[in-house]
C-alpha cells in the first residue's frame, strides 16, 4: 500500500525520523538507565511492582485519550475514581451486612458501581454536548460535585468494612504457581511455610490492559473511533457530514466516566477501602501522559498506544525516583520538564509520516 | 480544548430587555439573594465582623482571580497561579526566617523577604510567557508544566513542612484592622487600644481590615488598567480576535509576556500576603485547587474562556459569591462538602446563562 | 408540481437580525440555478436551511413534491441532498478517503459480528472517483492538512458527487481553483445537469455562473430581489440587482456619459 514519506537525505533524515518517535526512545532509555543504576529495578519483582501500580494512570489516561482526541477535556476523572472507590466500598459493606455472602456482595457491588459511575459522565456529556458548556467548566464542576458527594458518603474519613476477599482479588495475580504443587488464577492459593509462591502478572495490570487493548481497537478501527477523531478535528465538518455530535459527545464522557469508575473499583480492591480523593494525583498524571504521548490538546490527534507510552514514562520515572530514595517532589519538576519538552519537540520535528492516526 | 467547539448552530432567542439585564448581572443578583437567605439561616451571618471576615479570607482568591482575569481575557489560561503562590509563600517565609535568625531587625527581614520574593516570582511568568509566545506551547500545558516545576522547587525548599519562626509583627499587620473602637471607651488606629484587657476585648469593634485596604488598592489599579488604558484595550482585542490585533500592529508577543508575568507577580503577591495572614510559609498542596477556584470566580463573573470578555469587577463578584456560599453554608451548619457541590452548580449555571444570552457584552 | 426542490417563504433570524426574509425559490431536475448576492445577502444561510444545518424560523420546504422537515444534516443527506460548503467542511486530521466517507463509513465484519471500518473499500472507491474527475492526489492515506487548497476543494467536490445526489448545492465551488480546474468543475456541472441532477450554485464569479446556469435568483439583505432566465438577462442587470439599482450611477459607466 502507499505510504508517503518525505525523504530527507541520510543522517538528517534519520534523526528527523527518530525525533518523531522520541517518546518510545525516551521510555526505553529511561528504563535502561534506571535498570543499570538501581539494583533490583529490572527484575521480576521490580516489574511486577511497576505493573501493580499502573492501573490508575492507565485507565485515567485511556479516559483522557478519548476525551482529548474528541477535542474536549475531563477534569473530573480523578474524583470520579474516588467516588467509585467510595461507592463500591460502601455498597459491598452494606451487602455483606445484609447477610449476602462475600463474593456475591463484591460482584453485585461492583456491577452497581459501574452503573452508577456512568452518571457523572452522562451529566458531563449533556452539559458539554447539549448545553454547550465548555468542557473545562463542566468537568471542573463535576469534579467538585462528585468530590462533595464522596465526602458526604464517608463523612470525611474512609469507607470501611470491605471484606478481605476484595483485597485478595486486588492484590492477586493472574497466574499463581507454587512450583511442583498448584497453579491457580486470580487468587493466591494457600501457601505452606517454606514453599515458594510465584506470582505472574498482577490482576491490577491485567484488567486495565485488556480494556486498553479493546478500546485501542475501537478507537482505531471502528466508526465510533473515526467519528471521535472527526469531531476533534473539525466539529463543524462532523455535523455537516451528518454525525450526531451531541450523542457522540455524551457517549465519550460516559466512557471516560466508566474508565474512571473502573479505576476507582480497582483502587478499592487493592487497598480494601474507599477514599474520596484517591484519584486526585492521577488526574494530572493522566493528562500529562496523554500530551507526552503526542496527542494534541486541541483534538483530532493521538492514539491509545501513544498515551500508553506516556503513562509508562511517568510510571517508570516514579518508581525509579522512589527506589533512588529521592523525595517525590522531584517527580513534579521532572514531569514538568518532560511535558514542556514533549510539546516543544513536536514543533522541531513535524510529522514526517503523514498518515492519519 | 478550553472552549466549547460545539456551538456552531446558534440558539435562537429574542430575549426581552429586562431578561437581558437580569442575565447580564445574574451573579450580583444571586449574591444579594444569598446574602438575604443566609442572614436568616446563618448564625451571625449578617454581621460586620462576618462580612469583613469574608473579604479578609477572600483576599488571596481575589488576587489570583485578578491574575486569571487578565490571562483569560486574552483567551489563554494560567494553571500555575496556585503553585507560584506556594513558591512565594515558602520563599518569602524562608528569607524572613533566615534573616531574622541572623539578627536582622524584623522590619528589614520582612521587607527584604517581600522584595526578593516578588522579583523571583516574575521568573515563572517569564518562562510561561516565552514558552507560549516564542515556542507556541499551548497555555494549558506551558503553565501546567511551569506550575509543576515551581511546586517541585517549593517542596524542595521546605521539605514538605511549613516554614515557621518568622519575625514578629507579621500577623499583626496581616490580620490587623484600621480602626478599633470600644464604644464610649477607646478608639485607635492600626493597633488595639492600650489598656484593654480580658472581657473588654470581646466587645471591641474592628472596622476595615488592613487586608481590605490592601486588596482594594490593588484591585482599583488593576481595574483601571484593564478598563481605561491601552494595555487593557489590547488585552480584550487579542482575546477577541488575535489575527485582527496582529494586523492592527499590536505586539502580541510582548503583550502576552507582560500578561503572564503580571499573573505570576500577582500570584507572588498572594503568597507573600498569605505569610502575613497565617504567620507561616506554606506550600500549595494539589488538593487546594487554587487555580481552578480562581478561574471559577472569573467565569462566574462573566468572562468567557474563549477570551474577549470579562473584567475585574465581575471577577470580584464571582470570588465573593463563592466565598459567601462557603461562609454562609458553614454558618448555617451545613456540611462543608456541600461547598464543592454548590460551587460546581453555580459554575454550571453561570455558563449556561452565558451561552443562552451570547451577545451581551 | 414537477419541481425537484421548492422552498416557500423561508425565513431565518439570528437574534435581532433577519438573515433570510421570506424567500421562495424552485429548482427543477436537470436545472442549474445560480444563487447570487453580495456578502451578507443571505445566500449561505438559505442553503444551510436546505442542507439541514439551520432550522428555518418560518416557511416550508418541498422535495420531489412532498413537504419535508429538514431538521438536521443527516436528514438532508438521507433524501439525497448533498452540499459543498464554502469552508469545505473537511477534517484536517483525517485522510482523503476518511473525509469522502465521513459519516457514511463503509464497514466490514470481523469475526462474524464485530463491525470494523473497511478502509480498503473506501480507499479504492475514493481512488476511482478522483480518477474520474481527473484529480491528482499522490496519496490518499495522508492527512489532508498536507494538501493544497485546490486539492482540498477537489476532495470536497468529489465527496459531494460521490453519493449520487438528486440535489447538489455548491457554495463557491471554484474559489480556490486555478483556471484549468475551474473549467473542469464547470464541465462537471454540465455533465451532472445532463444526468438530471438539480444544482444550486453560489458563486461570485459571474462568468462561471453565466456559463452553467439556467436561471438566476438574486438576494439582497435577506430578500429575493430578482429572478431571471439566463437567456433573458445580462451581467450588468444582475450586478445592478445585486447591489441595488439605485446605487448604480453614471460614475460606474463612464462611457454612457455624453
Amino acid at each position: 500500500m502507499e505510504k508517503m514519506i518525505i525523504e530527507k537525505n541520510g543522517i538528517r533524515g534519520f534523526f528527523m525520523q527518530l525525533g518523531n518517535k522520541w517518546a518510545i526512545i525516551f521510555l526505553l532509555l529511561e528504563f535502561t538507565i534506571f535498570s543499570f543504576a538501581i539494583p533490583g529495578f529490572f527484575s521480576f519483582n521490580g516489574i511486577q511492582v511497576l505493573l501493580i501500580n499502573s492501573p490508575f494512570i492507565l485507565l485515567l489516561g485511556l479516559a483522557e485519550t478519548f476525551v482529548i482526541i474528541s477535542g474536549g477535556i475531563d477534569l473530573s476523572v480523578g474524583f470520579i475514581m474516588g467516588f467509585a472507590s467510595v461507592v463500591s466500598a460502601k455498597l459491598i459493606a452494606v451487602f455483606v451486612e445484609l447477610g449476602i455472602n462475600d463474593l456475591f456482595s463484591i460482584i453485585i457491588g461492583i456491577i452497581a458501581t459501574l452503573i452508577i459511575g456512568t452518571i457523572p459522565g452522562l451529566v458531563n456529556g449533556i452539559l458539554i454536548g447539549r448545553l454547550k458548556v465548555p468542557a473545562f467548566i463542566a468537568t471542573f464542576s463535576m469534579l467538585g460535585i462528585t468530590h462533595g458527594i464522596s465526602e458526604l458518603l464517608i463523612e470525611g474519613s474512609y469507607a470501611k468494612n470491605v471484606p478481605p476477599l476484595a483485597g485478595a482479588i486486588g492484590n492477586g495475580s493472574l497466574i499463581n504457581i507454587v512450583p511442583g504443587k498448584t497453579v491457580s488464577f486470580f487468587i493466591s492459593p494457600a501457601v505452606q511455610r517454606g514453599e515458594q509462591l510465584i506470582e505472574i502478572l498482577p490482576n491490577m495490570f491485567v484488567i486495565p490492559f485488556i480494556i486498553i487493548v479493546v478500546f485501542a481497537f475501537i478507537l482505531k478501527r471502528t466508526k465510533f473511533g473515526k467519528h471521535t477523531y472527526a469531531i476533534g478535528g473539525n466539529v463543524d465538518a462532523a455535523i455537516k457530514a451528518g454525525i450526531n455530535v451531541k450523542n457522540h459527545i455524551t457517549k465519550i464522557y460516559m466512557l471516560s466516566s466508566l474508565f474512571s469508575t473502573i479505576a476507582g473499583i480497582l483502587y478499592m480492591l487493592r487497598f480494601v477501602t474507599g477514599k474520596a480523593d484517591a484519584g486526585l494525583v492521577f488526574l494530572l498524571d493522566a493528562i500529562v501522559a496523554v500530551v507526552i504521548g503526542g496527542a494534541s490538546l486541541y483534538g483530532g490527534i493521538g492514539t491509545v498506544w501513544k498515551t500508553l507510552t506516556g503513562c509508562f514514562i511517568i510510571l517508570v520515572l516514579e518508581m525509579g525516583l522512589r527506589m533512588f530514595g529521592v523525595p517525590t517532589f522531584y517527580k513534579l519538576i521532572v514531569v514538568g520538564i518532560i511535558l514542556i519538552f514533549a510539546v516543544l519537540i513536536d514543533q522541531f520535528f513535524p510529522e514526517l509520516i503523514h498518515k492519519e492516526d | 480544548m478550553n472552549t466549547n467547539k460545539y456551538s456552531t448552530i446558534s440558539l435562537n432567542r429574542n430575549p426581552s430587555k429586562f431578561l437581558s439585564i437580569f442575565a447580564k448581572n445574574w451573579a450580583a443578583f444571586f449574591l444579594l439573594i444569598l446574602i438575604v437567605v443566609f442572614s436568616f439561616t446563618g448564625q451571625r451571618f449578617f454581621h460586620l465582623a462576618n462580612f469583613q471576615n469574608i473579604v479578609h479570607l477572600s483576599t488571596i482568591y481575589l488576587l489570583l482571580s485578578s491574575a486569571e482575569t487578565f490571562v483569560i481575557i486574552t483567551g489563554g489560561i494560567d494553571l500555575s497561579v496556585g503553585f507560584v503562590m506556594g513558591l512565594s509563600s515558602v520563599l518569602s517565609a524562608t528569607i524572613m526566617q533566615r534573616l531574622y535568625a541572623a539578627n536582622y531587625s524584623p522590619v528589614w527581614s520582612i521587607l527584604i523577604g517581600c522584595i526578593i520574593t516578588l522579583i523571583v516570582c516574575i521568573i515563572p511568568g517569564f518562562i510561561s510567557g516565552v514558552l507560549i509566545t516564542k515556542y507556541k506551547v499551548p497555555p494549558f500545558i506551558a503553565t501546567l508544566g511551569v506550575g509543576g516545576i515551581a511546586n517541585g522547587i517549593t517542596l524542595l525548599m521546605c521539605g514538605g513542612f511549613p516554614v515557621a519562626f518568622l519575625p514578629p509583627y507579621l500577623t499583626e499587620i496581616g490580620n490587623g484592622y484600621l480602626i478599633y473602637v470600644l464604644p464610649g471607651k477607646a478608639f485607635s488606629f492600626f493597633n488595639r487600644p492600650e489598656g484593654i484587657f480580658g472581657e473588654e476585648v470581646k466587645d471591641l469593634i474592628r472596622i476595615i481590615p488592613n487586608s481590605f485596604i490592601f486588596i482594594f488598592i490593588i484591585l482599583i489599579i488593576l481595574w483601571h488598567v484593564l478598563r481605561n488604558t491601552r494595555f487593557g484595550k489590547h488585552n480584550y482585542a487579542i482575546g477577541g480576535n488575535m489575527d485582527a490585533s496582529v494586523r492592527a500592529g499590536i505586539n502580541i508577543n510582548k503583550h502576552l509576556m507582560t500578561v503572564y508575568v503580571l499573573a505570576a507577580f500577582l500570584s507572588g503577591v498572594a503568597g507573600v500576603f498569605n505569610v502575613f495572614q497565617t504567620g507561616i510559609g506554606n506550600y500549595t498542596p494539589f488538593s487546594a485547587m487554587y487555580e481552578l477556584l480562581a478561574i471559577a470566580g472569573v467565569i462566574i463573573g462573566g468572562a468567557s474562556l474563549m477570551g474577549g470578555k470579562g473584567g475585574i469587577i465581575g471577577s470580584v463578584i464571582g470570588v465573593i459569591l463563592i466565598s459567601v456560599i462557603e461562609n454562609g453554608l458553614h454558618l448555617s451548619g451545613v456540611d462543608p462538602f456541600y461547598r464543592f457541590i454548590a460551587v460546581g452548580l453555580v459554575l454550571i449555571i453561570a455558563v449556561v446563562i452565558d451561552q443562552s444570552f451570547p451577545d451581551l457584552l | 408540481m414537477g419541481y425537484l426542490l421548492e422552498v416557500k417563504n423561508l425565513t431565518k433570524r439570528f437574534g435581532g437580525l433577519v438573515a433570510v426574509d421570506n424567500v421562495s425559490m424552485e429548482v427543477k431536475e436537470g436545472e442549474v440555478v445560480g444563487l447570487l448576492g453580495d456578502n451578507g445577502a443571505g445566500k449561505s444561510t438559505l442553503i444551510k436551511m436546505i442542507s439541514g444545518v439551520y432550522r428555518p424560523d418560518g416557511g416550508k420546504i418541498f422535495f420531489e413534491g412532498k413537504e419535508v422537515k429538514i431538521d438536521s444534516p443527516i436528514k438532508a443527506l438521507s433524501i439525497a441532498i448533498e452540499t459543498l460548503y464554502q469552508d469545505l467542511a473537511l477534517a484536517e486530521n483525517l485522510n482523503v478517503y476518511s473525509n469522502i466517507f465521513l459519516g457514511r463509513e463503509k464497514l466490514r465484519k470481523v469475526l462474524k459480528f464485530i463491525n470494523v471500518l473497511d478502509n480498503n473499500y473506501m480507499h479504492e472507491e475514493s481512488k476511482k472517483i478522483l480518477e474520474r474527475l481527473e484529480i491528482e492526489i499522490p496519496s490518499l492515506r495522508n492527512r489532508i492538512s498536507m494538501l493544497s487548497g485546490g486539492q482540498r476543494q477537489a476532495v470536497a467536490i468529489s465527496r459531494s458527487i460521490y453519493w449520487n445526489a438528486k440535489l447538489l448545492i455548491m457554495d463557491e465551488p471554484t474559489a480556490a481553483l486555478g483556471i484549468t480546474e475551474q473549467k473542469k468543475v464547470l464541465d462537471l456541472i454540465n455533465k451532472l445537469k445532463s444526468q438530471g441532477i438539480g444544482i444550486i450554485i453560489i458563486s461570485h464569479q459571474l462568468y462561471d455562473v453565466f456559463s452553467v446556469s439556467d436561471r438566476l435568483v438574486i438576494l439582497r439583505r435577506g430578500k429575493k430581489v430578482g429572478e431571471r432566465n439566463i437567456k433573458e438577462t445580462n451581467p450588468d442587470e444582475i450586478v445592478s440587482l445585486i447591489v441595488g439599482a439605485e446605487k448604480v450611477s453614471e460614475k460606474i459607466y463612464p462611457e454612457d456619459r455624453n
